[in-house]
């Protein structure tokens, strides 16, 4: 049998690629330019007296000045290659889990028809995995929403701001808390508008935040009007 | 593993973890410090590939795994859908298909080198047997993830291999009852084989971890098969061993790379393209190449009970190996009797492979029988007494001076040449009863290929004007007409057609389905509702169109199968399908065709539901080509090949950036593995003259 501790000892003390470079130039100017300096300092000089001494003579230091530039260069080209390599088989791996293309193409535009819901009415559809709420307002909850004092709002945005204009009417959102993703309910809470029942956010007939941890107004997603009765969202 | 670490932590938190955790002292004695023989040639690097492959095969299959679906309703589509859908689905697929073969293929390598070096011998007994162990574990893995896309091979491998269990008297009914979990190979079948297939990976590391252990425990073998005797013999696993095995391994993906990118349906059975069938099995069914031996050794045996327990004794038996091979040498280098032993037995192994892939009828079962017996002859005979006549060669002192002796090439490519072949010759070529089609030229063949947009136009035209009355493209979707490496339809263009097609939807706010203008994001309809429809209405099936092209061929037999790994021959989908469109011809004397049926010289069995459906001038070219037949069935396969594998430009285009950067790699890698060896091979003490015998390693 052998016995592994002795060869042990002899063995050049290195780690894989990235070490390479460090242990195998000798020439110090060189290395200084290609590598950055290491902090250990102490070791490095252990490292070069272990090859002075494996080699044995001076006869190593006196090969050819062109001979360390060209070791460093092909180590540094080859850890290079490793490098993108590794990257490059890498991001087919992390690209997979985006949308996949039959998930994007059902995420096309879809179309509402507003004619059967009646005032005072929410409905519910869904647009790319998403509740969205169609709010059809009665004129009371349309001057709640304006009388208010924008200033005053924790995210301030005007009535207008928050339906298209000539369908002051329709109040179409994401149905989607801002806090934590719940999905509020309709025509609840302090403000006539929408109460999260997570943890007690609550929006004004606009879908603004009023009241409690959620930050943001409920968000609004593209959409336009095709007629007065229809409109297509995305 | 431990115990002869050198390692020093660097600083105050490496000393802190190191007394309480001695991890990187671990690795440190292991991978890096770790002496190993310094006469270790390329066979020895296997055993790195396999490391890697078994990651790489975890890795890529976590990923699928985050897309398929275990359902017998869905598996398909779901591959499919990884296929077509998923980012880079095409190569993390094409990379786990074909992985599974490369990591058989390192396997069987590594195995036979530490036969023919005697690796399994005292010491290393449990290390060889972990070693058939873990061959034991791919085994069973490989075999459970075949059946998972479920397509027809999947389903009626299932069927088959399950039923090996029924030869087991008594009980055997009630396992595979139990196997099933069920009457018949179904969906809890599949359920389970999933769940395995992704358990049995992980246990698969557990044991090589085991062999890796009784690997530093023993130490390596070498090509002398004497065991280091000083430190002179060894070199340190880091940077020595590890920068050769990073540029074999190198070399290895080139091959890999080859295979995912060039052909990737080389090794695969096109059958397998095709749905899972309960009702129907294949006429020809094989096994994937790296069971085709042991497969052999099944068919061989008239007797079903025998039959399987030869199967599993072919397997077992390896376990034994440590005694049944009596001789004291380890290495084949000095038994000139058992290194001839050795390769009859590897020509053997080879033949088994060759004559599992052909049907067992006539002079193959002969033949299968003759090798079956002397696959079980080398083990219990042959082995057992080499060791006793056989004189072995002197062997030398030591190592080092077997180092600085003549270099051994001629075994080392005798055995690539093998083994090359034994890839080769295991894959499935029955005997040629059809007349081949013809080949014909393709512009989406070769490493450069691409398709012919307007080519694809046509052929689209002629599945619409044609073949949809019938034939479903079920798996296409509108939107892919517009994507690139396609037709190269506007995605105006694409919504337009779509818009002509009608599908079902629904559930309407009265509960009821209704029919609507399809969208880009909706799937070609299916011209039948189900196949009791189509039955009614065709007298027969047609099958889907999505993935014909990849689900038909022909067999191009010896030696033309082998040189189209190298020409990257992939095209006998179109080939097939081309030739069958004008195949059609008034039955020989003699020959009569059913009623409702038609002659056709390519399609096997020669009778055909399928009316000819093309004629000169059936379609209206609006691009002045030509509206023959030959045009029309050539327009249409193109079409179709386009259908079935969509990304196919992509895939080739991405091979080639991937073969030119493998290439640098690996050159890159010879040249650092050749200057970190330099002082190895030629020390300074030799060149100047000095004793070789003195040099220190």
């Amino acid at each position: 049998m052998h016995s592994p501790g002795e060869g042990a000892n002899k063995a050049p003390l290195i780690a894989p690629l990235g070490l390479l470079f460090r242990r195998m130039e000798s020439g110090r100017s060189v290395r200084r330019r290609l590598v950055a300096p290491r902090r250990s300092e102490p070791r490095r000089c252990a490292a070069r007296a272990d090859r002075t001494d494996k080699k044995g003579t001076v006869s190593v230091t006196t090969m050819s000045s062109a001979e360390p530039t060209r070791r460093d260069f092909l180590y540094i080209a080859t850890g290079a290659a490793a490098a993108v390599g590794t990257g490059s088989v890498l991001w087919p791996m992390i690209a997979q889990m985006n949308p996949d293309a039959s998930t994007i193409a059902a995420g096309a535009p879809i179309e509402v028809d507003l004619a059967p819901i009646a005032e005072g009415q929410v409905i519910k559809v869904f647009w790319r995995g998403k509740p969205i709420f169609i709010d059809h307002r009665t004129k009371k909850e349309i001057d709640e929403a304006r009388a208010v004092n924008v200033a005053s709002l924790p995210d301030p945005a005007p009535d207008s701001a928050r339906v298209k204009e000539g369908h002051e009417q329709w109040l179409v959102l994401i149905a989607i808390c801002t806090h934590l993703g719940c999905i509020p309910l309709a025509h609840q809470g302090d403000y006539d508008g929408f109460f999260c029942p997570c943890h007690g956010s609550q929006y004004d007939t606009a879908g603004r935040i009023r009241r409690g941890p959620a930050p943001l107004n409920l968000a609004l997603p593209p959409y336009e009007f095709l007629s007065d009765s229809k409109i297509r969202i995305g | 593993m431990s115990g002869y670490t050198t390692y020093q932590p660097q600083n105050a938190f490496m000393r802190w973890l190191e007394r309480r955790l001695p991890i990187v002292g671990l690795v440190h004695s292991s991978f890096v410090v770790y002496p190993t023989p310094r006469n270790l040639n390329y066979w020895w690097t296997f055993g790195g590939i396999l490391t890697f492959m078994l990651a790489a095969q975890i890795v890529t299959g976590i990923v699928l795994a985050m897309h398929y679906t275990p359902h017998v309703d869905f598996a398909f589509n779901s591959v499919e859908h990884i296929m077509r859908d998923v980012n880079y689905g095409w190569l993390l697929r094409y990379l786990h298909a074909n992985g599974a073969s490369m990591f058989f293929l390192a396997a069987y390598i590594h195995m036979f080198r530490s036969m023919y070096y005697g690796s399994y011998k005292e010491p290393r007994e449990v290390l060889w047997i972990l070693g058939v162990i873990l061959l034991l574990l791919m085994i069973m893995t490989g075999f459970m993830g075949y059946v998972l896309p479920w397509g027809q091979m999947s389903f009626w491998a299932a069927t088959v291999i399950t039923n090996l269990f029924s030869a087991i008297p008594i009980v055997g009914e009630s396992i595979v009852t139990w196997l099933w979990g069920g009457y018949a190979v179904g969906n809890p079948t599949l359920n389970r084989f999933y769940s395995l297939h992704y358990l049995l990976p992980f246990v698969i590391v557990g044991v090589v971890v085991l062999h890796v252990w009784a690997l530093h425990v023993v130490g390596q073998n070498n090509p002398t098969g004497i065991e280091p005797q000083s430190e002179k013999d060894t070199v340190a696993f880091t940077p020595y061993a590890t920068i050769k095995d990073a540029f074999l391994l190198s070399v290895f993906l080139l091959l890999f790379a080859w295979f995912v990118f060039y052909v990737p349906n080389f090794l695969g059975h096109s059958d397998n393209y095709i749905p899972a069938n309960p009702a129907v099995t294949p006429t020809h069914i094989v096994p994937e190449w790296y069971y085709l031996p042991f497969y052999a050794i099944l068919r061989a045996i008239p007797s079903k009970l025998m039959g399987v327990l030869a199967l599993g004794a072919s397997i077992v038996i390896l376990a034994f190996l440590p005694w049944l091979d009596t001789s004291p040498v380890r290495s084949a280098r000095y038994r000139p009797l058992y290194r001839q032993f050795f390769w009859v037995f590897v020509v053997v192994c080879v033949g088994l492979g060759w004559l599992g892939s052909k049907p067992a009828e006539g002079a193959y079962v002969i033949f299968a029988r003759i090798f079956t017996a002397y696959y079980f002859l080398h083990f219990l005979v042959i082995l057992p007494l080499l060791g006793r006549i056989e004189t072995p060669k002197p062997l030398p002192r030591s190592i080092s001076e077997d180092v600085l002796g003549p270099k051994r090439i001629i075994a080392t490519l005798a055995l690539a040449f093998t083994l090359a072949g034994f890839l080769g010759s295991s894959l499935p070529a029955t005997a040629a009863e059809v007349e081949s089609p013809a080949k014909l030229r393709w512009s989406f063949a070769g490493p450069l290929g691409k398709f012919d947009r307007g080519q694809l136009q046509r052929g689209f035209k002629i599945y619409r004007e044609v073949c949809q009355v019938c034939h479903g493209l079920t798996l296409v979707s509108f939107r892919n007409l517009a994507e690139p490496g396609g037709p190269g339809y506007t995605p105006a263009q694409a919504a337009a057609v779509a818009a002509e097609y009608k599908v079902m939807d629904g559930p309407n706010d009265q509960g009821e389905m209704f029919e609507r203008p399809a969208r880009p994001a909706d799937h070609f309809p299916s011209p039948f509702k189900n196949e009791n429809e189509a039955r009614a209405r065709y007298n027969a099936v047609p099958p889907d169109l999505s993935v014909i092209a990849k689900a038909r061929g022909y067999e191009r037999g010896f030696p033309w199968w082998v040189l189209d790994l190298f020409t990257q021959y992939q095209e006998h989908g179109p080939d097939y399908m081309a030739a069958l469109l004008k195949g059609y011809e008034n039955p020989p004397q003699g020959v009569t065709v059913p009623p409702g049926t038609f002659y056709n010289k390519y399609f096997p069995g020669h009778t055909l539901a399928m009316p000819p459906p093309l004629t000169d001038g059936r379609v209206d070219y609006t691009d002045g080509t030509p509206a023959t037949l030959e045009q029309h069935s050539r327009d249409i396969a193109a079409f179709l090949m386009w259908a079935a594998e969509p990304h196919l430009e992509n895939r080739k285009r991405i091979g080639l950036q991937v073969m030119v950067f493998l290439l640098v790699f690996a050159g890159l890698l010879y040249l650092t593995k050749k200057k970190l060896w330099h002082e190895v091979e030629k020390p300074a003490e030799l060149a100047r003259g000095q004793d070789p015998h003195g040099t220190t390693i």
